[in-house]
């Protein structure tokens, strides 16, 4: 029997379908939970009303703890608690050195290529630490607006990889949430403060955190938000800014190789001083052990940290560059991340962008709050909601050809969803069999971009080399997770991957790939070049070897032979080199070497496919 | 649903003109994408979810190739039985490729200018400013494209292949100019 529903006197009853939803900020440092209820989205604080939980999970005798008593736990028990676990999120054993020294935890060697941390609950992966943190925020969301939810989103830095985005939504699932979508970051900024203040035009969201930094163009127009470019440095936060003052530190008391407690106290005292230089000319810092006192002052940390704002600016110019536009087009400046309340950074900023930036939703909160927003609207309770995004894809997508070189299919920034395709053919005579791999980065060299999957078509029907027309369709989703198809066209033979890497690209790597494609662009026009003559050369000598198999002996005389040998043998040795103009000439030199037996094989050839046909019946045809 | 058997003009409700609407264009576009953008469907089933992904990427695909004249002008001839196959064709107006090789030249020696961002700045406008007319020009030709008319859009459309990757380099060059300043 169905209950009635009978709403308490004075209050509206809440429509049927309105559904629970829940946005989630997944920090490195923090996170936090937001909904909107009565149509204002909020942050949801603990039953402390506590807003911000720590991200650290503490595995104690007594069971699983998160956020501050987690983080109270860190001091005498630092193997068994885990912090910035997000640094972790779809990273191999094999990125594990780059983050290594930097991690108090004890990591345990297995087949898999997802590391274990060692606790004394047993061995942890990443996805099931931010699953205990997700766990905690979920069930904070159905407390605090009574229900089960329906569904969440959470945030993921832009520049996060498929890998990354995939850990991030299996947690999410390990917690027992459903994950309406994955959000970027600087997104989930723009939506908070886009229909806070019904801003049409081109915005720019600054997002300046513990650990990394993402620069956002959007345009909002009508509701739609359409993602015009995105960049940043994945290796780039306020943590470098701590680091900077404990050099600093280190170098005025005359410190040269501290242990790891001096060390942990030097991080400490820096961020301190750090947080009071938002606010304050200067900061005063006094270490126990070594006994040592000073004062940091406001231009000095300035100084410190300019070369670190600077590159975040020139992320700000290429993003602005892909976007096709310049800083004046710009409405306004949202900033994010706790790291944008120091002063300097927004000074610089704000000179880039000739205009003050906005801070005035808390930049801790910004994200969580577009998150809320976001899964409200997800979770279908404003069905008249004009809102819509379009998001990009961050980083360039592409294959290998020959030579080493990558041909991109997808650039980044491109709307998703998308599907590309693009016709490659065979290079040898018969071939059967084509290997695709995939790869990611803006670089022009295989070597220097991150290999996402590899598979092979095979069963092409033999044909000659160039013959064949096999097509490569790549298709990212919503998520922003890519498939890859490859098709013969002739026969119709068929093979596609699914593209899930098992980890990912490293944040340092992201962020070098994209700098040093910048730095290095000379460079690769050269190796470019190289490859391409060798790759030439390659083909040169390959048809010349089938010819004179075929019909060398026939063709020419044993001194001819002996001639084409000869230059055949020089010319491999140029291609074995690495001059590329060298090779070029090489090729010249040695086709007009061969120009007489080109042109006899050629009269040969018309001469046997003219037999059994009158001259006549020939010009007919080819009229 | 969407039906993906119109042609592009047709999904933007645009007649099919080389001179484009590029405001009108933006706006279809976001007004399809609300439609039938996959986030409009996060509560519905598997199939109405792969229905949304085809018809976003649809439109995506359609869009990008309307507002980029070397795109549309493509597209267009596709449209009129010619296909450009980009890879294997390359124009012979030898007073053309000449210059694309003076052009090229200048470029690589940018560096050695006295004021090598001024420069750059003035080199790209020279290229967009020739990409420009190339449009310009291909606007006529597309008015009444009888069968003479296709084979000079074509070559157009293969000189501005040549120009849009010159740019492209221009551009990189750019980029490398504002990263050493710093």
């Amino acid at each position: 029997m169905a209950l009635l529903q009978i709403a308490e006197p004075g209050q509206a009853a809440a429509p049927h379908e309105h559904k629970l939803a829940a946005g989630i900020d997944l920090g490195t440092t923090n996170s936090l939970v937001a909904s909107v209820r009565s149509g204002t989205p909020e942050t949801l604080p603990d039953e402390k009303g506590e807003h911000i939980l720590p991200s650290v999970v503490a595995y104690t005798e007594s069971g699983v703890l998160v956020g501050s008593e987690a983080l109270a736990n860190a001091y005498d028990d630092a193997l068994n608690t885990i912090s910035s676990v997000k640094r972790l999120m779809g990273r191999g054993v094999e990125d594990l050195r780059l983050l290594g020294d930097e991690l108090p935890n004890d990591f345990t060697q297995t087949d898999s290529r997802v590391p274990r941390i060692r606790t004394r609950s047993g061995d942890v992966s990443p996805v099931e630490v931010s699953a205990e943190i997700l766990k905690v925020l979920g069930k904070r969301a159905e407390l605090a607006l009574g229900g089960e939810l329906t569904g969440v989103v959470v945030t993921v830095p832009a520049y996060f990889d498929d890998a990354q985005r995939q850990a991030t939504k299996d947690a999410a699932t390990l917690a027992g949430l459903r994950v309406f979508r994955l959000l970027n970051e600087p997104t989930a900024a723009a939506i908070a403060y886009g229909l806070d203040k019904g801003t049409e035009g081109i915005h720019a969201i600054y997002d300046l955190g513990g650990g990394t930094f993402d620069i956002s163009i959007l345009r909002l127009n009508r509701g739609v938000f359409e993602v015009m470019s995105t960049g940043g440095d994945s290796a780039l936060g306020g943590d470098d800014f701590d680091r900077a003052i404990a050099e600093w530190v280190m170098q005025q008391a005359g410190i040269e190789k501290p242990d790891s407690t001096l060390q942990a106290t030097l991080m400490r005292v820096a961020r301190l001083a750090k947080e009071t230089l938002t606010t304050q000319q200067a900061a005063e810092i006094e270490l126990e052990v070594p006994a040592w006192k000073g004062t940091l002052d406001l231009d000095t940390f300035n100084g410190l940290i300019g070369g670190l704002v600077r590159k975040t600016i020139s992320a700000c110019r290429r993003a602005l560059r892909d976007a096709g536009i310049t800083a004046d087009e710009v409405e306004d400046v949202v900033m994010v991340g706790g790291s944008t309340r120091v002063p300097r950074v927004r000074e610089l900023v704000g000179e880039f962008f000739g205009r003050e930036p906005l801070v005035d939703i808390d930049p801790d909160r910004v994200v969580a709050i577009g998150a809320a927003i976001q899964a409200d609207i997800l979770a279908g309770n404003k069905p008249d909601e004009e809102m819509l995004l379009l998001d990009v894809n961050p980083l360039s997508l592409g294959i290998e050809t020959m030579g080493g070189l990558v041909e991109k299919i997808i650039p980044r920034n491109t709307t998703i969803p998308v599907a590309r395709a693009q016709e490659f053919t065979t290079f040898k005579d018969g071939q059967t069999a084509m290997a695709i791999h995939v790869v990611q980065g803006e670089r022009e060299l295989v070597d220097d971009c991150r290999s996402l999957a590899r598979f092979e078509l095979r069963g092409i029907p033999p044909m000659v080399a160039g013959a064949a027309r096999i097509r490569v369709t790549y298709r990212i989703d919503a998520d922003g997770l890519l498939e890859v198809e490859a098709e013969e066209q002739t026969q119709g033979v068929r093979a596609s991957i699914e593209v899930k890497p098992s980890y990912g690209l490293s944040d340092n790597e992201i962020a070098d790939m994209l700098r040093t494609s910048v730095e290095h662009a000379r460079d690769d026009m050269e190796a470019r070049k190289l490859r391409e003559q060798q790759v030439e050369g390659d083909r040169v000598i390959e048809a010349l070897v089938a010819a004179l198999e075929a019909d060398g002996d026939e063709l020419l005389s044993p001194e001819e032979r002996d001639r084409i040998d000869a230059e055949l043998a020089k010319f491999r040795k140029l291609v074995s080199g690495t001059d590329a103009n060298a090779i070029e000439q090489g090729i010249k030199t040695l086709e007009t070497a061969c120009d007489f037996y080109v042109e006899r094989r050629m009269n040969s050839n018309i001469r046997k496919a003219m037999a059994g046909h009158s001259v006549n019946e020939f010009e007919q045809e080819t009229e | 649903m969407l039906d993906l058997s119109k042609n592009f003009f047709e999904l933007f409700g645009l007649p099919v003109s080389y001179t484009i609407d590029n405001t009108a264009l933006r706006e279809r576009y976001r007004e399809l994408q609300r439609n039938v953008h996959p986030d409009r469907y996060a509560n519905a089933s598997q199939q109405e979810q792969r229905l949304a992904m085809q018809g976003s990427t649809f439109i995506n695909e359609a869009f990008e190739t309307l507002r980029d004249p070397l795109g549309r002008a493509r597209y267009m001839l596709r449209l009129l039985g010619v296909d450009v196959d980009s890879d294997n064709e390359t124009t012979k107006d030898t007073a053309f490729l000449m210059e694309q090789l003076e052009l090229r030249e200048a470029l690589s020696e940018i560096r050695q200018q006295a004021d090598p961002p001024g420069a750059i700045a003035d080199f790209l406008d020279n290229v967009s400013g020739k990409l420009n007319q190339l449009t310009r020009e291909m606007a006529t030709d597309f008015e009444h494209p009888e069968a003479d008319k296709l084979d000079t859009i074509r070559e157009r459309v293969r000189k501005m292949q040549f120009l849009r990757k010159l740019h492209q380099e221009a551009e990189s060059v750019e980029a490398e100019l504002e990263e050493e300043l710093l």
